[in-house]
């Protein structure tokens, strides 16, 4: 698009307050194309999650309890009786990398609800009438979850740091927990998306995202070892990201042994899958 | 109709399931106009006006803004487009100013001029003094101009406008129509309102569609319509109102129309949050 004014100013236009005071309202910005547009509407996102969390941290702090219980009670707990076998590391430490997936995981799934919010409140129609492609907006949105998982995860790295878990504090390491955290937030908080897509009303989704949480989250090996597991556990936690997502993270977080190649590979096709799925429901929500 | 108009439709079709919401809707808007879709709830407005928007396909039909068709090139046509919807859709966890940066930065304003343009959106609906307040401390009307003020920051050729008084008090309504015309004189964007409003739309349209059951069935100017009517009702009547126009055109069944329990609730939350 040229960037020629907005629309002829016809003769009878009267200034608006002082003269030049408007000059950029009419003149429309240049549009960005090609691969420049996903980045810059996921960064939009994401600075708008930041400012909500600036503005109002209550969610910080009342989100910050459960993950804390679960490290002090459950964690203390099973550190004592030494039920399940954790490769010689005591279980609290053991317990921690599962911890911060599943309070990021909480944070992202979610996420429906919101969309189905915006929705009622007018918000997500506003931003679907803007050059924005509905992939740009779904990656937007989940990584807009991913930075909020990520602030989450720094409170429950230091509320388990304070509780004495053994944890590294090797910058790269760190920096790759965080990339798990937000590759692991982007899938589940698509998943949710596409719930949301499909049955549209919040009541119905809060239903459906309550029956799947525990599921994933037990599930997985968040809170103990797959080969511990029944068999038919073992296969769904095999299919369940969050499993690597927890894996990626026990592995950077404490030197387990791991498989960073495998984990961060499913990762990122469980977050591509989800922001394809997401996206092509998106539609329905804006009927 | 020609591609020099700022909206043409021809032909525009649009059900929900057995429901046809828009039934062969024929309209064009001048570019540079302040044009009013009128009509009850139900009677289809909102639904032309997702399909205008993108918002909704176009199934049966054609749209073209400005020359686009509005179903083959979508982003072509959001770019010259600044939507208000009929919800209140301002997030009121953020400031005035960030709900404006919010839609620079999705329309790819630079970085360099982002600050400038936001500022000079609050400042033609008058809130930069209210600018760094968080947005759910403002009164309907401010919400009303925030949301304005979102729309123009992309510098649109078509502002759209649906239903933007709903919920509003009388001086409120007054201050968000006098905003929308001093921003169109100083810019001389078309304008293209839905409301059933009839005052307002008589006071501030250039031009009026009457919309029902999905049809068009009166267009032209308030005063031309009114003439129209009075014309055939004979002198010894009263001066018609477009209230008395719709009513003519609508005939009977406009008693039955509301609107169904969607666009009933949607209304109500708009209006409660609005206080």
């Amino acid at each position: 698009m040229s960037a020629a004014p907005a629309a002829p100013q016809p003769a009878s236009a009267e200034p608006l307050g002082t003269a030049g005071a408007l000059d950029l309202l009419l003149v429309p910005p240049r549009p960005r194309t090609g691969w420049r547009v996903l980045p810059a509407r996921a960064g939009a996102l994401c600075a708008v999650e930041l400012q909500k969390l600036r503005h109002d941290r209550a969610e910080l702090y009342t989100r910050a309890v459960q993950p804390a219980l679960w490290l002090l009670i459950f964690g203390e707990t099973f550190t004592r009786i030494k039920a399940i076998p954790t490769g010689g590391i005591p279980y609290i430490d053991y317990l921690a990398p599962g911890i911060i997936a599943q309070s990021a995981m909480f944070i992202a799934i979610f996420y429906g609800i919101m969309i189905i919010w915006e929705r009622d409140s007018g918000i997500l129609t506003k931003l679907l009438v803007t050059p924005t492609p509905r992939s740009a907006l779904i990656t937007g949105k989940a990584f807009a979850a991913g930075v909020k998982a990520l602030i989450q995860a720094v409170v429950v790295i230091a509320i388990a740091a304070l509780l004495g878990v053994a944890l590294t504090w090797n910058p790269l390491k760190l920096i790759g927990v965080g990339v798990a955290v937000v590759l692991g937030s982007a899938f589940f908080s698509c998943l949710s998306m596409s719930i949301a897509g499909i049955v549209l009303t919040r009541d119905r989704l809060m239903g459906i995202g309550q029956a799947i949480t525990m599921p994933l989250f037990f599930g997985s090996s968040a809170l103990y070892p797959v080969s511990i597991m029944p068999g038919w556990l073992q296969a769904v936690s095999k299919a369940n990201p969050l499993s690597y997502q927890v894996d990626a993270l026990r592995g950077l977080l404490l030197g387990t042994p791991t498989h960073l190649g495998l984990d961060y590979g499913v990762l990122l096709l469980a977050a591509a899958l989800g922001i394809l799925a997401a996206s092509s429901l998106l539609g329905r929500l804006a009927r | 109709m020609s591609d020099d108009d700022a909206v043409m439709c021809a032909g525009l079709e649009y059900a929900f399931g057995e429901t046809r919401a828009v039934d062969g809707l024929d309209l064009s808007v001048t570019t540079g106009e302040v044009f009013g879709l009128l009509g009850p709830n139900g009677a289809g407005k909102t639904t032309a006006i997702r399909c205008i928007t993108t918002l909704l396909p176009v199934p049966a039909g054609r749209i073209r803004v400005f020359g686009h068709d509005a179903a083959k090139e979508r982003m072509a046509v959001r770019r010259l487009l600044g939507y208000v919807p009929q919800q209140l859709s301002a997030d009121a966890g953020l400031t005035g100013r960030e709900n404006v940066a919010l839609f620079a930065r999705v329309f790819d304003v630079p970085r360099r001029e982002r600050a400038r343009r936001v500022a000079q959106a609050l400042y033609a609906v008058d809130l930069t003094e209210a600018a760094d307040r968080m947005a759910r401390t403002y009164s309907g009307g401010m919400i009303r101009r925030l949301e304005l003020a979102q729309a123009l920051v992309s510098a649109p050729r078509l502002l759209m406008l649906d239903e933007p008084t709903i919920g509003l008090d009388p001086i409120a309504r007054t201050s968000v129509w006098e905003h929308i015309n001093a921003v169109r004189r100083a810019t001389g964007m078309t304008v293209l309102v839905t409301t059933h409003h009839m005052d307002e739309a008589d006071q501030y349209c250039d031009r009026l569609a009457l919309m029902h059951r999905g049809k068009i069935r009166a267009l032209g100017t308030p005063q031309g319509l009114k003439s129209e009517l009075r014309e055939r009702r004979g002198p010894d009547d009263p001066p018609p109102t477009l209230e008395d126009v719709f009513r003519d055109v609508a005939g009977r069944g406009l008693d039955s129309e509301g609107g169904d329990f969607r666009d009933v609730r949607s209304t109500r939350r708009t209006a409660a949050r609005l206080g």
